[in-house]
């Protein structure tokens, strides 16, 4: 706790000072640019393309605290480039963290050396493996869920895949001598509330899911240094799990023995229990009723069309797209083009890891004139596939029913 | 005064956010000035905007009772049904 007060008495409070090109290049409208046409229309209305610094102009959902989404365009590529990846927060007290004076607490009675770790440490002290995996918050479309669910109203682009760079969690852990009645290990950052009475915004992930040789303390994205709206100097990087996990500007870590009782894991980021094809589990957490959420549902987008393009008869054209899962590996991507009738097997693109967007493409061909709908639909190594109806659930998560996309042929 | 004091330190540290946060421009109607007094400590206003037009009645008396029971907004049982009446027939269902 005393260093997040270091942090905000180093910089003097908030950071969003920095910000001379935070009033830069926005441009209203309710357009297709800032989401499909589900998404409320306070939402719509409401929603600006803006540059936060460092940034390029990305949809803003938020000013305070920050929730920007990044536009599809960007997922033409395998990889959001770090000036394009969504931000997201929960609290609005966020500080510049400065390289030089953070630190790393390892702590938690379930450790039997506690540690203090600089960044220098981090990055020289311990093996340092790269992993490419996509953070995907957990309400990701949230905004179209039909009917509507409150919380931020996401679109599409609440998620990015990066290449991240760091020290595995479990070194680090081992390092600091974690027992065996370890449970849960509890991650804050230096973010914070208004009030002395806001719940901070802290996270826990069962000792398992730690101790995978993927779980890391990321520091670095897509070979440059974290941007500060995500998470810099360090984050953390679950492969697999949805973005509520990946604790950014991460300050303490805390290996326990009892189940953590906050409010952002024992009240928020819950999904009903058996309504998801989900495999894996947080058991320390579980309800009779709900569960925290895990891993990401698989999913795929259509990229490079958007509803009410013309193309032509007879012209065939590339449809491009990307696919991903909580970490089984995408096995297949399936096209309509017919309204969904007849499913044809997309191209996949290069596999940079199971955790990745892998990207696939399809030649459609065009043969009469009207509207042809185009859809994609995913199937991961584990079986699992997209839902045609969504599956509805109080908060608004795991959306990931099947995409339709209508172009005018003429 | 303590939350005079947090409130001010706030808007000094957050000058740049506050001035792109007046954009946002609620409809006119009584209790507004309450929603914007007691709102805008934690989060900026296109948060309610965003989230409309679809909350009924009893979904926004749960999210001001929320953010006061949950998030710890100190807002008085008067002020909290002034939002809550303003934000229904504002940003309430279609």
């Amino acid at each position: 706790m005393s260093s997040r007060r270091d942090f905000l008495k180093a910089t003097g409070g908030l950071v969003l000072a920095s910000g001379g090109s935070w009033m830069a290049s926005h441009a209203h409208g309710a357009d297709a640019t800032m989401g499909p046409a589900e998404l409320p229309e306070g939402t719509l209305s409401s929603s600006i393309l803006e540059a936060l610094p460092g940034k390029v102009p990305l949809i803003k959902k938020s000013w305070r605290p920050p929730n920007y989404e990044t536009p599809i365009s960007y997922f033409n590529e395998e990889f959001t480039p770090n000036n394009a990846f969504y931000v997201r927060y929960h609290l609005s007290n966020i500080p510049e963290v400065a390289a030089a004076s953070w630190r790393l607490k390892i702590g938690g009675e379930a450790v039997a050396t506690p540690l203090e770790l600089t960044l220098d440490n981090l990055k020289t002290n311990y093996e340092q493996v790269e992993i490419a995996a996509v953070n995907q918050c957990s309400g990701n479309r949230r905004g179209m869920f039909l009917p509507h669910v409150s919380g931020v109203e996401w679109g599409l682009g609440a998620m990015g895949n990066a290449k991240w760079k760091g020290a595995r969690l479990k070194d680090v852990l081992n390092k600091a001598g974690l027992k065996k009645e370890a449970l849960e290990i509890v991650f804050d950052g230096a973010d914070s509330g208004t009030f002395p009475a806001t719940p901070d915004f802290v996270k826990s992930i069962p000792v398992w899911k730690a101790l995978d040789e993927n779980t890391l303390i990321a520091w670095q994205m897509n070979g440059d240094a974290l941007p500060h709206w995500n998470g810099f100097p360090a984050r953390i990087v679950v492969p697999g799990w949805t973005g509520t996990y990946w604790m950014k500007h991460v300050t303490s870590i805390n290996a326990v023995t009892k189940a953590f009782d906050g409010f952002w894991v024992k009240s928020a980021y819950r999904i009903p229990r058996g309504k998801f094809p989900i495999v894996d589990r947080f058991i320390s957490q579980e309800t009779d009723v709900n569960t925290p959420i895990t891993e990401i549902v698989v999913n795929s987008l259509i990229t490079n069309i958007v509803n009410g393009q013309k193309v032509g008869v007879g012209q065939p054209f590339e449809i491009k797209g990307i696919a991903w899962d909580g970490g089984y590996g995408i096995a297949r991507v399936e096209v309509s083009t017919d309204g969904g009738q007849w499913w044809r097997a997309a191209t996949l693109g290069q596999d940079y890891g199971r955790f990745s967007f892998r990207q696939w493409t399809f030649i459609a061909n065009p043969t009469e004139r009207g509207t042809m709908t185009v859809m994609a639909k995913a199937t991961n190594r584990a079986g699992a596939t997209q839902t045609f109806e969504l599956i509805a659930n109080p908060a608004g998560y795991h959306h990931n029913v099947v995409q339709r996309v209508s172009l005018s042929v003429a | 005064m303590r939350l005079l004091l947090l409130l001010t330190s706030l808007m000094l540290g957050a000058g740049v956010v506050i001035a792109a946060e007046q954009r946002v421009v609620l409809k006119e109607g009584p209790g507004r000035d309450k929603v914007e007094a007691n709102c805008t400590a934690c989060h900026s206003l296109d948060y309610i905007v965003g989230n409309s037009p679809f909350m009924s009645r009893q979904v926004w008396d749960a999210e001001v009772t929320k953010m006061i029971k949950v998030f710890g907004a100190p807002i008085s049982e008067g002020d909290a049904k002034e939002i809550a009446d303003y934000l229904t027939k504002n940003y309430g269902p279609l």
